[in-house]
């Protein structure tokens, strides 16, 4: 990758309290680049994200978006957003009431200079990006149906058009095929894929080994904090990799005196 | 999903229905035609009608505000005292300083900080709301009556003054403080459903981890919420002032618990992040009727709180049941046996 990554974390660690949850994290993400984040629970994935997107401040080390120097008491996912990162939580990311329009544009509406909301022009965005980004053609779904009435798979397509539309660099998706049946989860994939044909970049966390190594460029494998594995997809089959990350577990204190 | 939304179009009652404040006011009007019949002597002339619009709109106004909060998955329950409040500083300012538009002035103002230290409490202290604000209806209740000294003031000579025309004057028999209420409902409506604030209070409402990701400041907007609530409260204590001519430590006790029936009758989702500004208005119209229709019925005045909660659980009911009557377990129950 020669153009400068649009992320790029060094040494970051994070401490609550006593619990050290990420300790000395080096990593960098590329343009149009899709990258697995692959390790068990409590292995610091949900930290690493939240202190890339801004929710929480690192204890220490640098974060740097695309080579600039981030502040950290000011790194806010306002500012996040603004540096054009977007995070896609399991599913915490839409409001089940409202309609798709609202949760499109939440958080950023189109507004006159008095705050009132243009109804009709997100109406109209929110309708394109269902159309053309997120390829909704479904009967009984428009831009005025509650988030409560779609499918799982339909409402990571809402959140990853969102994230699309607003022009973001880089995608965080954080187990977007959790509790999704088999059809639902094609469509995250396939959601997937089309941010990578967007040109955009994504850090795709998944507990599924195999969906993981179905669409990423890059894995990075997180164990006890630290960056346990950091390869190409291509220079790993889906078996190596099992056996690495079983190898890991193996290695495992705990898990050796359990057996 | 795709068979539900295709029942609705095809069945134009259902569709009606699911217009914003149709329902509720179906059921206004046909308790206005009840009482047509069992009282016609009052419900058939005017004057009842007047004296409603010049009593509902305090009620009206709080309700409205308190629609916004109940939205936001809040609730707040020290309006009473902060009515009082108002009309205590309007009531005091004009009968000492002779001042009109500056006393209003100053009500206003003093609901406003009342209403901005309410939502510092619930959100810097972190008690959830209702005990919040409960504890605040006793503290500025108590705050009225010591500076009042638990005296009561009567301003009866602001009659004739401009103040009065503006806010409780008449239209020939209309009263002018329907307007006013009316105008507030458009207002709110608007913040709502086409400001940006109103969607903050919708997403809150509805899950407060979603506001926070898609960076919605919750504190500050619930900050605003509470103090644009005192802000109405305090316009609601200014218009029963004037109308009323007078002040009194209770003054907005009375409408503690109808205006809280109101909302939920007109239809504002009891869980947050749904509300409906029409139903609140008609929720409000509906709990005065009630009062006002079964006296003049004949039925003893002890009978009316009985009736607004009869009406309270039908209707909350009947909301929950348009929007899924799934969500109503013995419809529920009734509707798998019929498929049966």
């Amino acid at each position: 990758m020669t153009s400068t990554p649009i992320v790029r974390l060094e040494h970051v660690g994070k401490k609550y309290g006593k619990v050290v949850s990420l300790k000395d994290v080096t990593l960098e993400i590329g343009a149009n680049e899709i990258v697995g984040l692959i390790g068990d629970n409590g292995a610091g994935k949900s930290t690493l994200i939240k202190v890339l997107t801004g929710v929480e401040p690192p204890t220490s080390g640098t974060l740097y978006v695309r080579g600039q120097k981030i502040d950290a008491s000011s790194y806010t996912v306002k500012e996040a957003h603004k540096l054009r990162i977007e995070t896609v939580y399991q599913d915490s990311s839409l409001g089940e009431k409202q309609p798709l329009w609202r949760n499109f544009f939440v958080g950023r509406p189109i507004t006159n200079r008095f705050g009132f909301i243009d109804v009709k022009a997100e109406k109209k965005v929110a309708e394109h990006i269902m159309r053309s980004t997120i390829g909704f053609r479904g009967v009984g779904i428009d831009v005025d149906t509650p988030v409560s009435r779609l499918s799982g798979g339909e409402r990571q397509g809402v959140a990853i058009g969102r994230a699309m539309h607003f022009d973001s660099d880089l995608i965080v998706l954080d187990e977007p095929t959790v509790a999704l049946a088999l059809k639902e989860v094609q469509k995250v994939l396939d959601f997937i894929r089309s941010i990578k044909s967007g040109g955009r970049s994504c850090i795709y966390i998944e507990h599924n080994i195999h969906h993981v190594h179905e669409v990423c460029d890059r894995l990075v494998v997180l164990d006890r904090g630290e960056i346990a594995l950091d390869a190409p997809t291509s220079s790993m089959t889906y078996l190596e990799l099992t056996d690495f990350l079983m190898s890991l577990h193996a290695r495992r204190p705990a898990a050796a005196a359990a057996h | 999903m795709a068979h539900a939304d295709k029942r609705a179009s095809s069945n134009p009652i259902a569709a009606f229905f699911k217009i914003e404040g149709t329902p509720i006011a179906f059921v206004f009007l046909l308790l206005v035609l009840l009482f047509m019949l069992t009282a016609p002597r009052a419900f058939m002339g005017f004057r009842v009608y007047m004296s409603f619009m010049a009593n509902v709109p305090p009620p009206m106004i709080i309700a409205l505000g308190l629609t916004l909060v109940v939205v936001a998955g809040e609730m707040d329950l020290s309006f009473p005292s902060i009515v009082a409040f108002a009309s205590y500083v309007f009531c005091a300012l004009y009968q000492n300083y002779d001042m009109t538009w500056l006393a209003l002035v100053a009500a206003l103002a003093t609901g406003t900080v009342m209403g901005f230290v309410n939502g510092l409490v619930v959100t810097k202290l972190g008690i959830p709301s209702l005990i919040a604000t409960l504890a605040m209806l006793f503290l500025w209740g108590g705050l009225v009556t010591v500076v009042s000294n638990g005296a009561s003031l009567a301003i009866p000579d602001i009659e004739g003054t401009l103040i009065h025309g503006v806010f409780a004057g008449r239209v020939g028999v209309f009263p002018v403080q329907f307007l006013w209420a009316l105008g507030v409902a458009g207002l709110v409506w608007m913040v709502l459903n086409r400001h940006r604030f109103g969607e903050s209070l919708l997403f809150i409402g509805d899950n407060l981890k979603v506001a926070k990701v898609v960076g919605i400041s919750i504190d500050r907007e619930k900050i605003k919420l509470f103090t644009l609530m005192g802000l109405l409260s305090a316009f609601a204590g200014v218009l029963l002032t004037l109308e009323t001519t007078t002040y009194f430590s209770q003054a907005g006790m009375g409408y503690l618990l109808t205006v809280v029936a109101a909302v939920f009758i007109g239809g504002t989702s009891i869980f947050g992040g749904a509300g409906k500004v029409v139903g609140t208005v008609f929720g409000s119209l509906i709990v005065a009727i009630i009062e006002a229709g079964l006296v003049a019925s004949g039925v003893a005045g002890f009978w009316t709180r009985f009736f607004i909660g009869l009406v309270f659980i039908v209707s909350v009911t009947m909301n929950a049941a348009i929007e899924d009557p799934d969500k109503v377990p013995l419809l529920k129950d009734l509707r798998s046996r019929a498929r049966r």
